[in-house]
């Protein structure tokens, strides 16, 4: 019978359980669709009005949610950090209190401090929509990386999938282990110890010191974007030796199961964490998620949009 | 759903159609579609999701058992809704599969019952997006009046007479019915 949505905001796969997050996979489909028609565009969210605040550099992101506001008829406007008032030095709630003066239905927010969304959504009537948050979570990329999983394994209940790579700075990482544990799926995770976080294993998850152990009988193998950072402040020799014995490459990649599908989130660093035979090779599936992205991404705007302001 | 169960305060008033009933009329629907258009025309039949779907794919059989050998596709409206974010729940978005394009094409729009015409506003918008067909007619298998909107169908199944409380349900086996009726239904607490 007819589900529903209960949630006005997205701040979290945390705040999620499982059937929500079915939800969101099965109306992506039906979005997806949309994107392959001759006229891209749907009228459903006619004369609602999507803010797309984006306080941290994205463009990918940033891009997706605004072609998905769009081919749902939205007004979309973007505004970021360079040029907006927060480097006239107006605070975070002053901004929040002048955006709720234009009435937005939704408001999409990428911020460098873990937190904003939920700030956010006590202080505007509009739905928030969490697009980063620090080192705290990216839901949307969580949703995406799941609906292009299960386009290729069908179910998540015993999968295996392993998350490789600086997987504390990670907020995808973050928001993949919270939506794919709740779907069923196992995860193992691999990278140097001073880019695990500490307790990993509370949540359910199984730590390897070496990439290989991670990636043998895996049904998903998933690299992470190494920050340039990491190696200025110490956390890691240097992208060579991270890449000698982190870095997914051809013979790595056979140890996984035939046939595993390879992840990456996006934007890649090219023979770092992956090497471009990989990336660019037949179990790559890294494009798919960009245009799973889209379609995530109108579903959740067309849920939100619609949804009342009083709970 | 079952015509006994899950109608929410409402009490069957009469079988409008039962199985021969649903069959004999749409046997009929397709000869008057045979009659009216030309052996050569390109025909593409859409059926509204879900009880129009299933209408229009059982139409498509029987114009192929009579050698007419049409397109089917399917169209799910509730992104084209002028209600969508009226009341909760939110509808649930099915599926739209139609031809790459529908360019010149005759569209047989199939819906089970015609009442409002707001749904039919709606799939007219969505077609037009994918296309400019040649012409679009609407066949229907119960037209049951009360129009909110200058729509009127090209082939009628049946027309039968309602007031604004009674509610018209097309049970069909493909949507997991015992067997195929067309019940009229009575709101319960009528004022």
């Amino acid at each position: 019978m007819t589900r529903t949505f209960k949630h006005r905001h997205l701040l979290g796969i945390e705040e999620l359980e499982a059937e929500d997050i079915f939800l969101l996979l099965d109306l992506s489909e039906r979005f997806l669709e949309i994107s392959e028609r001759p006229l891209k565009k749907v009228p459903t969210l006619r004369g609602k009005t999507v803010i797309n605040l984006f306080m941290e550099s994205s463009t990918r992101t940033r891009g997706s949610f605004e072609i998905a506001g769009k081919r749902l008829s939205a007004d979309v406007i973007n505004q970021s950090s360079s040029g907006s008032s927060s480097s006239k030095g107006e605070t975070l709630l002053d901004m929040a209190k002048n955006l709720g003066a234009m009435n937005p239905d939704v408001v999409v927010v990428r911020h460098r401090a873990a937190g904003t969304a939920h700030f956010l959504s006590r202080h505007l009537d509009a739905s928030i929509v969490n697009a980063g948050d620090g080192m705290h979570e990216h839901p949307t990329q969580a949703l995406l990386d799941c609906a292009t999983i299960r386009r290729h394994k069908k179910q998540f209940e015993g999968l295996e999938v392993a998350i490789l790579g600086d997987v504390s700075h990670s907020r995808v990482a973050r928001s993949d282990i919270l939506a794919l544990t709740k779907l069923g799926a196992r995860i193992r995770v691999a990278g140097p110890r001073t880019l695990l976080p500490i307790g990993l294993e509370s949540l359910g998850v199984e730590v390897f010191d070496r990439i290989e152990s991670a990636i043998e009988g895996a049904d998903v193998v998933m690299a992470l974007r190494l920050q340039e950072e990491r190696q200025r402040s110490g956390l890691i020799p240097g992208n060579r030796e991270f890449s000698r014995f982190f870095g997914v490459d051809n013979s790595r990649l056979a140890l996984a199961k035939p046939d595993a599908i390879v992840m990456h989130p996006g934007p890649m660093n090219r023979g770092v964490e992956i090497s471009p035979e990989v990336a660019d090779g037949p179990r790559s599936v890294i494009l798919e998620q960009v245009t799973y992205g889209v379609a995530v991404r109108m579903a959740i705007l067309y849920l939100m949009a619609g949804s009342e302001s009083t709970e | 759903m079952t015509p006994s169960e899950g109608n929410g305060g409402l009490v069957e008033r009469k079988v409008v159609l039962d199985v021969v009933g649903i069959e004999n009329t749409l046997e009929s629907l397709t000869r008057e579609l045979i009659e009216a258009h030309p052996p050569d025309t390109d025909i593409l039949v859409v059926g509204i999701h879900t009880g129009g779907a299933h209408l229009a794919s059982r139409i498509a059989s029987l114009l192929a058992k009579n050698g007419v050998s049409v397109e089917l596709g399917m169209i799910d409206i509730t992104l084209y809704r002028d209600d969508v974010f009226i009341g909760l729940p939110r509808p649930e978005v099915g599926p739209t599969q139609l031809p790459s394009s529908i360019a010149g094409k005759t569209i047989i729009l199939v819906d089970d019952v015609l009442f409002t015409g707001r749904t039919v506003r709606s799939a007219l918008d969505e077609l037009i997006d994918y296309g400019r067909p040649h012409c679009v007619q609407l066949a229907v298998l119960v037209d049951r009046g009360h129009r909110e909107l200058p729509i009127q169908a090209d082939f009628v199944g049946v027309s039968i007479e309602t007031t604004r409380q009674h509610s018209v349900r097309v049970y069909l086996t493909e949507s997991g019915s015992p067997e195929d009726r067309v019940i009229l239904y009575e709101s319960e607490n009528r004022s």
